[in-house]
């Protein structure tokens, strides 16, 4: 009790004091605040994750009744998760923040809805009642909208905020159907009753309400095709809302997936092949559609898409898992999609951050005009070469472990299994190392552009490195992503609770904690990951000494024989991408503009392409298009005159009571009728 | 260990063996066989030119490459015996370093800021992209049919008895073959031969580097070749005692380096702007494959 009261001690306290302090302070209450959160979540959170579950149950009122807050070990491990994000998210702001110092009035919102954002995030987490549920749900939908339109003096971010708004309010409708169809049934709000009402009911039951609760949910983690806001929302975004945006605000729909497949009954195996299904899709979609983006920021937050792909690829196996009864199934499966939650938000952060670096020395997010920012950005591009690597799971780095796990799964599902599941697995195994490939062609188009080569235009203001105030962040980000690759161990063993709420819903016992299966495989990765940075060490230090007395001579680059090499001459990003373009074109829906060079004495030619997303041309645009044709006709309604509206208002209020009179009527006269 | 040892011997002479056969192809003597080396040693003793435009990367990813293909190396066993790194599920890690390694090679031609590296590197993020789905689906199958997921024991449980089982054997060595020279840019996808930088692939990657660089670029290729050999000698090999999988390995080997040859001698090379689909076509001869090891699992009966 000590601690939520202190919670919302502070929570509160901070928003009483962020306006009224000057804006150096602002900052800073908001990173103490941050930190205090995180401080008291987290330790309910370890405890939970030792075994030590949370449980305290507020009184409520008479319309909601009891209010439980129970943390478990997925609450526990997600908990964590948060409150690392938003630690490193709240120090890399203090200092991105400075750039905006004169929107005084703006700076104070957005700190107090970064606090609220993690604070809903927590709630959720930890809140196991319908209605605080929707409550905090509300709370965190609401305050990332105010963070995503901090600069909402640009048209194009008041357009985004406003589609986010829109869509995660789908999702909480969506939601809210589900749990008041619940809570009809059982009159209750505690989460318990979910339960109780999927056991009571047949299979059936239990999946319509999963998938009613897996649609509200899909729509905030950003599976194809509820996507569509999402591409939008991050690059609109301040960069550290974008990482903590990727990193934990869209995970929490996995979260609730989670927690809902620990709690309805249902025929997990056709909800898994459902779940297996659209993830391959949305993986493969994320990346194809990453790679045609030259906006760095949007780049990443297609790559988002993708990395919920494969957490969903992860879930699935696991829910097939449990169908089948086969625990190490559910065991690989969920231990890779909760361990690749934790690395996307490692990763996908340091990415951001990097991405936000980039922003405020060039103030461009625009690839192609950017170049060769290594040399004077050394620490930004190492950070980021590093979480590109990691983010197409390569060893070894912690994007590997996870999908090494999920690799794992999938090879182990083969044995035993039929056909449907056979076909199921082929098509993962055919999609995880094409994403695993269109993601290396991406990053390194993204990497390579911005990092290596030279300057492809020149910038008004010289670039300059960012401070240690950004850079310590990042390096502690970077430190888990290490960390991970080279000992999975440690981490497996922290998610070994929440593993075993999963296993347990088959009925059998655990694993012991000796003999978890991959648990050899993975030391394995990590000692020779280690020895694999030493090898390529050693290879190179044996490279410098034997070249260490041989004449070294720097030159220009080769150009077949041209020795005046410009900056214009690179190669550039849509070029490094044509042959994919072209080969993807049929699935993508890419805008093109070509202004071809004619006459003796050509004027300026040139070539854009827009990429746009074919799904959301589909799926969003033409239905509101058909929509609005719709309800175009009614527009003589609205034509302005007074006396008609208050017509509409007469014919409004006579039906209202003419219409319960009449049906009355009826209903007698058919019983008159009935009784003749 | 002992595969370790013999793939990196196989290197030493495969190259030549493949120059060797396209001599004689082509009515030539050729060079000798360890000619490929020595050019290798020779460029070990000699100073390098950097780009003026390169960084850090340049000089660190030829050292990287050939890491990661070494580390590959390890986790290829012979016959029974199984590799230095052996674990459940060896292969993914197998080829996740090769990536790491191809990661750092495409980054080293973009930090030229050529005109053509840039080209070939796209290339190859694109075609070796392609080919690893057909991988995957082959291990697959492979883990459905034995029901071990570890290189050595897939291998070692690898009985050949009946019709399918031959084919599949057949398919299998079609699609590693081909892998083979996707990954090494070879003949049917790219011309090591050619001299117009605009339709090399891998050769125009490296046209920057120099001196000990590119005698480890060049070495890792030789390498490569040893070791895709070494998967398909596996692939013959079952649980055969020492004395004769050597032979076999060694005879596996000889065989591919002269098919290399031949081929290149005597097919052109695919259409550029075409070789993504040809390539992506291998996953359907893995998908075959799996089909095959269904067949033989009863699941169609």
């Amino acid at each position: 009790m000590a601690i939520i009261a202190a919670f919302i001690f502070v929570i509160l306290s901070a928003m009483a004091l962020i306006p009224w302090v000057n804006v150096r302070w602002k900052g800073i209450v908001t990173v103490a605040a941050v930190c205090l959160l995180a401080l008291l979540s987290s330790r309910i959170a370890v405890g939970a994750l030792s075994g030590n579950e949370f449980e305290y149950i507020f009184r409520g009122s008479a319309v909601t009744g009891p209010i439980p807050v129970r943390v478990d070990a997925l609450s526990g491990f997600f908990i964590l998760i948060i409150n690392f994000t938003f630690i490193t998210g709240a120090f890399f702001g203090l200092q991105y923040m400075k750039a905006y110092r004169e929107q005084s009035t703006g700076i104070s919102l957005h700190g107090i809805s970064f606090i609220l954002a993690q604070a809903g995030l927590l709630g959720i987490c930890s809140l196991q009642h319908s209605i605080a549920f929707l409550t905090a749900w509300e709370i965190m939908a609401l305050s990332s909208f105010i963070l995503i339109i901090f600069e909402h003096n640009k048209r194009e971010t008041i357009k985004t905020g406003i589609n986010f708004l829109v869509q995660s309010h789908i999702c909480i409708m969506l939601l809210t159907l589900a749990f008041i169809w619940v809570a009809m049934r059982m009159n209750s709000y505690d989460f318990r009753a979910i339960a109780v009402f999927s056991n009571s009911g047949t299979l059936l039951v239990g999946v319509a309400l999963f998938l009613c609760f897996f649609l509200g949910f899909a729509i905030k983690a950003g599976f194809v095709p509820f996507h569509t806001w999402l591409p939008y929302a991050h690059p609109a975004a301040p960069s550290h809302v974008s990482g903590v945006m990727s990193g934990v605000i869209i995970k929490i729909g996995i979260y609730g997936m989670l927690r809902m497949l620990l709690l309805i009954k249902c025929d997990y195996l056709l909800v898994g092949y459902i779940i297996l299904f659209i993830s391959v899709i949305t993986g493969i979609y994320g990346v194809m559609l990453a790679i045609v983006q030259h906006n760095l920021k949007r780049l990443l937050a297609y790559h988002s898409i993708e990395n919920i792909g494969i957490i969903g690829i992860g879930i699935g196996l696991g829910c097939i898992g449990i169908g089948k009864g086969n625990n190490l199934l559910v065991y690989l499966g969920f231990a890779g999609a909760l361990l690749h939650t934790l690395n996307h938000s490692l990763f996908k952060s340091l990415l951001f951050y990097g991405a936000g670096n980039v922003y405020q020395s060039a103030h461009t997010m625009d690839i192609e005009k950017l170049g060769g920012l290594g040399k004077q950005m050394p620490h930004s591009s190492f950070l980021f070469l590093v979480a590109s690597l990691a983010i197409c799971g390569l060893p070894p780095f912690n994007g590997f472990v996870s999908e090494f796990l999920i690799y794992n799964g999938l090879f182990s599902g083969l044995q035993g299994s039929d056909k449907v599941l056979l076909s199921g697995i082929v098509g993962a195994l055919f999609g995880l190392p094409l994403i695993g490939g269109l993601a290396m062609l991406c990053f390194t188009k993204a990497y390579g552009t911005l990092f290596l080569g030279r300057p492809r235009h020149s910038l008004p203001q010289p670039l300059r490195e960012a401070g240690p105030g950004k850079l310590i962040p990042m390096y502690a980000v970077l430190l888990f992503i290490v960390g991970i690759g080279l000992f999975p161990g440690i981490f497996m063993d922290v998610l070994a609770r929440p593993l075993a709420l999963f296993t347990r819903l088959n009925g059998e016992g655990n694993f012991a904690p000796g003999k978890l299966p991959a648990g050899n495989a993975l030391s394995m990765i990590g000692n020779w990951a280690a020895a694999f940075l030493l090898l390529a060490g050693l290879i190179y230090w044996v490279r410098k000494k034997a070249t260490a007395n041989k004449p070294v001579t720097r030159n220009s680059t080769w150009g077949c024989g041209y020795t005046g090499p410009g900056e214009k001459m690179q190669y550039t990003a849509s070029s490094f991408i044509r042959t994919y373009r072209k080969l993807a074109e049929p699935l993508l829906l890419i805008h093109k503009r070509k202004k071809e060079i004619k006459e003796v004495f050509p004027r300026d030619g040139g070539q854009e392409t827009h990429p746009y997303d074919k799904s959301e041309a589909w799926l969003i645009d033409y239905p509101l298009q058909l929509l609005k044709g719709f309800f175009n006709r009614f527009t003589f309604l609205q034509n302005g005159n007074l006396q008609f509206y208050i017509l509409y208002g007469v014919v409004f209020i006579s039906l209202v009571l003419i219409v319960p009179f009449v049906f009355d009527y009826l209903l007698s006269l058919v019983k008159f009728l009935n009784k003749l | 260990m002992i595969s370790f040892i013999l793939i990196i011997l196989t290197s030493l002479f495969f190259s030549g063996i493949i120059i060797r056969t396209k001599s004689r192809a082509s009515g030539r003597k050729g060079p000798g066989l360890f000619q490929p080396v020595k050019d290798i040693i020779r460029l070990f003793k000699k100073g390098a030119v950097y780009s003026k435009t390169s960084s850090f990367i340049f000089q660190a990813a030829p050292s990287i490459y050939y890491a990661s293909i070494l580390m590959a190396i390890m986790v290829i066993p012979l016959g029974e015996y199984r590799g230095i790194i052996s674990f459940e599920g060896d292969f993914v890690f197998f080829a996740y370093l090769l990536g790491v390694g191809k990661f750092f090679m495409i980054l080293a031609a973009l930090d030229t800021g050529s005109s053509f590296e840039g080209m070939g590197a796209s290339r190859e993020a694109l075609f070796s992209m392609f080919a690893e789905p057909a991988f995957f689906i082959l291990m697959g199958s492979f883990a459905l049919l034995t029901g071990h997921t570890s290189f050595q024991e897939i291998f070692a449980s690898l009985h050949f008895g009946s019709y399918i089982s031959y084919i599949l054997g057949v398919l299998a060595t079609l699609v590693l073959a081909m892998i083979t020279m996707v990954e090494n840019s070879r003949m049917p996808f790219d011309d090591p031969k050619t001299h117009l930088e605009l339709t090399m692939v891998h050769e125009v990657m490296i046209l920057d580097n120099s001196g000990f660089d590119l005698g480890l670029i060049l070495h890792a290729t030789n390498l490569k070749f040893a070791m895709y050999g070494a998967l398909i000698a596996n692939l013959f090999m079952g649980s055969f005692p020492l004395y004769l999988t050597i032979p076999i390995f060694l005879g596996i080997q000889l065989l591919f380096a002269v098919t290399i040859g031949l081929l290149e001698s005597f097919t052109a090379r695919f259409r550029m702007n075409h070789n993504a689909q040809y390539i992506l076509a291998l996953s359907s001869v893995s998908l075959l494959i799996f089909l095959g090891v269904l067949l033989m699992l009863g699941q169609f009966s």
